[in-house]
């Protein structure tokens, strides 16, 4: 079945085109992998298909619904969840209410105004458990600012895999990582369920290519190469556009 | 038992000496003023502080209120449907504040919102056959509920402190919940709340709507304890102080509002007798806030209190290094790595 069917998606900002005819199908269960120089509207795309921007033309379908013009929030509770290439938590608050808040996004309790959040015990344990898979259950109760960009990194991830997603959408989830921490993230995201569809923006390709079941390469808003690993890499093309060779 | 309720019962049982303890009906007369506009910073503070939307317009929404019991009892109508029409007028108007300025944020929200205030004021003063334009509405006599008068200054704050404490629990009930929490999170992080499905318009519709009741509850509150109410409690100047308020005392927090609110009302009516210029001394004293605590009076107070506590800890028992961090590496350093961001 597929999960994720993009097709003929356009994005212009202003003059420039971001998105051209992008034709996308990923399967259920899929490790997808999106790679592209800097520019070619990958971010876009996942910005497009989460709904924080809408496209000028082309269909975007979820598991056979059309999703083009719903709303950001009624995707995430369709089973779209993503992370951001640039860390976007509360750095106010500790790590373990960052995870409730991924939690309560898809809760009914969201809206109650009377009972304490941090008495919730059934949330509570639920977000522990989703920081439990990403090895920071031992300082949930840390205020966010003291922890270290690669434990942010972590619980972007684990806030993202704390909504049980049907399709999840990692922008860069190495960047900025040392080696160490890089190993550590890619055992996560292999020991990530099947019944989840992965797609994944990476440029750090040594990292990235043994998770990776297909590539899309990305060029100019256009897919210019798409297919198995073995495919992409042997590509003339994927040579000359992103291996600058 | 838990320090916190502790503190709280015995700032409740103060509240309630207040009358008592000074007698005079002038001072009691300033606390009450204290406690009403503390009402209204507390709801402007639902905003501001944990909704991260500055509005310069929320005197409307209590002059509303206040305008809407002032014209009923004038047109022969009792104190209770006064009071209900006042907060129904309230409520309505914080609905199409909120529909029309929460389409934008930031720069752009305040100006909306400074816009319909304005709006609000105008109306007060030249829809003369309602408002009685400048002359403004008389209210004959303050209700008296299960005959208790509220007439003298004393029974006056009784009320006012009991309304007070309602407004404070709510907010307090409010801020915890998962509703509070979305509400914060909208204001750190509204793309992602978005992403994470949370309806962000809706989270601040009902925010403005609660700070819109607050609002509309201490303009009754004004209108009882004045009698009197003229475009003046509207104007621009009326809503900034307010916002001087929530900022001056600790935007954000719980009691940050109600301690802005005593400072400005005791300046403004404290000082004032012995300094004519008393608008200079709000100003310094508002300068001096931003320079040495920024965050607020509230937080501020907090953080040197913790600094200094730490430096006599020190000082009175030279552990040996490493001794207290030894033991808990992260709380040793947390409170300091917590104040500056």
């Amino acid at each position: 079945m597929t999960a994720l069917a993009v097709h003929n998606l356009c994005k212009t900002f202003g003059g420039l085109r971001v998105s051209t005819n992008v034709n996308l199908k990923v399967e259920s269960g899929e490790r997808r992998l999106i790679i592209g120089p800097n520019g070619a509207g990958k971010t876009t795309l996942f910005n497009l298909i989460t709904g924080e921007l809408t496209p000028d033309d082309g269909k975007i379908r979820l598991f056979d619904r059309d999703i083009t013009r719903l709303a950001s929030r009624k995707r995430a509770h369709l089973g779209i969840a993503r992370t951001y290439q640039i860390i976007t938590l509360f750095p106010r608050d500790t790590i373990l209410h960052n995870a409730t808040l991924a939690l309560l996004g898809l809760s009914p309790l969201r809206w109650n105004p009377l009972f304490r959040l941090d008495r919730q015990q059934q949330l509570t344990a639920r977000a522990r458990a989703a920081l439990g898979r990403v090895g920071l259950a031992h300082m949930a109760d840390r205020p966010l600012a003291e922890t270290s960009y690669g434990e942010k990194r972590r619980v972007e991830i684990a806030m993202a895999l704390a909504q049980e997603p049907r399709v999840l959408l990692l922008d860069e989830p190495f960047a900025g990582l040392s080696i160490d921490e890089r190993r550590d993230v890619r055992e996560l995201l292999k020991g990530i369920p099947r019944d989840v569809t992965v797609i994944m923006i990476e440029h750090d390709m040594d990292t990235a290519l043994d998770l990776a079941d297909r590539i899309t390469l990305l060029h100019f808003g256009e897919v210019i190469v798409e297919g198995t690993r073995a495919e992409v890499v042997a590509d003339p093309r994927t040579r000359e556009v992103y291996l600058g060779e | 038992m838990n320090p916190r309720l502790l503190a709280s019962a015995i700032a409740v049982l103060a509240l309630i000496a207040v009358p008592y303890a000074i007698q005079e009906p002038y001072y009691v007369n300033i606390a009450s003023q204290i406690l009403l506009y503390a009402v209204f910073a507390l709801g402007l503070n639902v905003l501001v502080g944990y909704g991260g939307l500055v509005s310069l317009g929320h005197a409307g929404l209590s002059g509303v209120a206040a305008y809407a019991v002032a014209y009923l009892l004038s047109s022969g109508h009792g104190h209770a449907a006064a009071i209900a029409g006042g907060l129904a007028a309230g409520l309505i108007v914080s609905a199409g504040f909120a529909a029309l300025s929460l389409r934008v944020s930031g720069i752009t929200f305040i100006m909306i919102t400074l816009a319909l205030g304005e709006i609000i004021w105008g109306l007060a003063y030249r829809w003369i056959s309602i408002t009685n334009g400048d002359n403004g509405l008389t209210v004959n006599a303050r209700p008296a509920p299960f005959g208790l008068s509220l007439n003298s200054a004393a029974g006056f704050y009784d009320a006012t402190l009991l309304v007070f404490l309602l407004a404070i629990a709510a907010c307090a009930i409010f801020v915890h919940s998962p509703l509070g929490a979305a509400l914060a999170g909208t204001r750190d992080q509204p793309r992602r709340m978005n992403a994470l499905g949370f309806h962000v318009w809706m989270i601040r519709f009902w925010a403005f709507m609660f700070s819109g009741l607050l609002s509309a509850v201490s303009g009754i509150l004004f209108v009882y304890y004045n009698q009197f109410i003229s475009p003046q409690a509207l104007a621009l100047t009326a809503s900034a102080e307010g916002l001087l308020m929530v900022i001056s005392g600790g935007a954000g927090t719980l009691l940050g509002p109600v301690v802005g609110a005593a400072l400005v009302v005791i300046v403004k009516n404290v000082v004032s007798a012995y300094i004519a210029r008393w608008n200079f001394m709000l100003g310094a004293i508002f300068v001096a806030i931003v320079v040495f605590m920024p965050e607020g009076l509230v937080p501020g107070t907090v953080r040197l209190a913790r600094a200094g506590w730490r430096a006599a800890s020190r000082r009175t028992t030279p552990a040996p290094a490493g001794a207290t961090g030894a033991a808990k590496p992260g709380e040793a350093a947390a409170p300091v790595a917590g104040q500056k961001p």
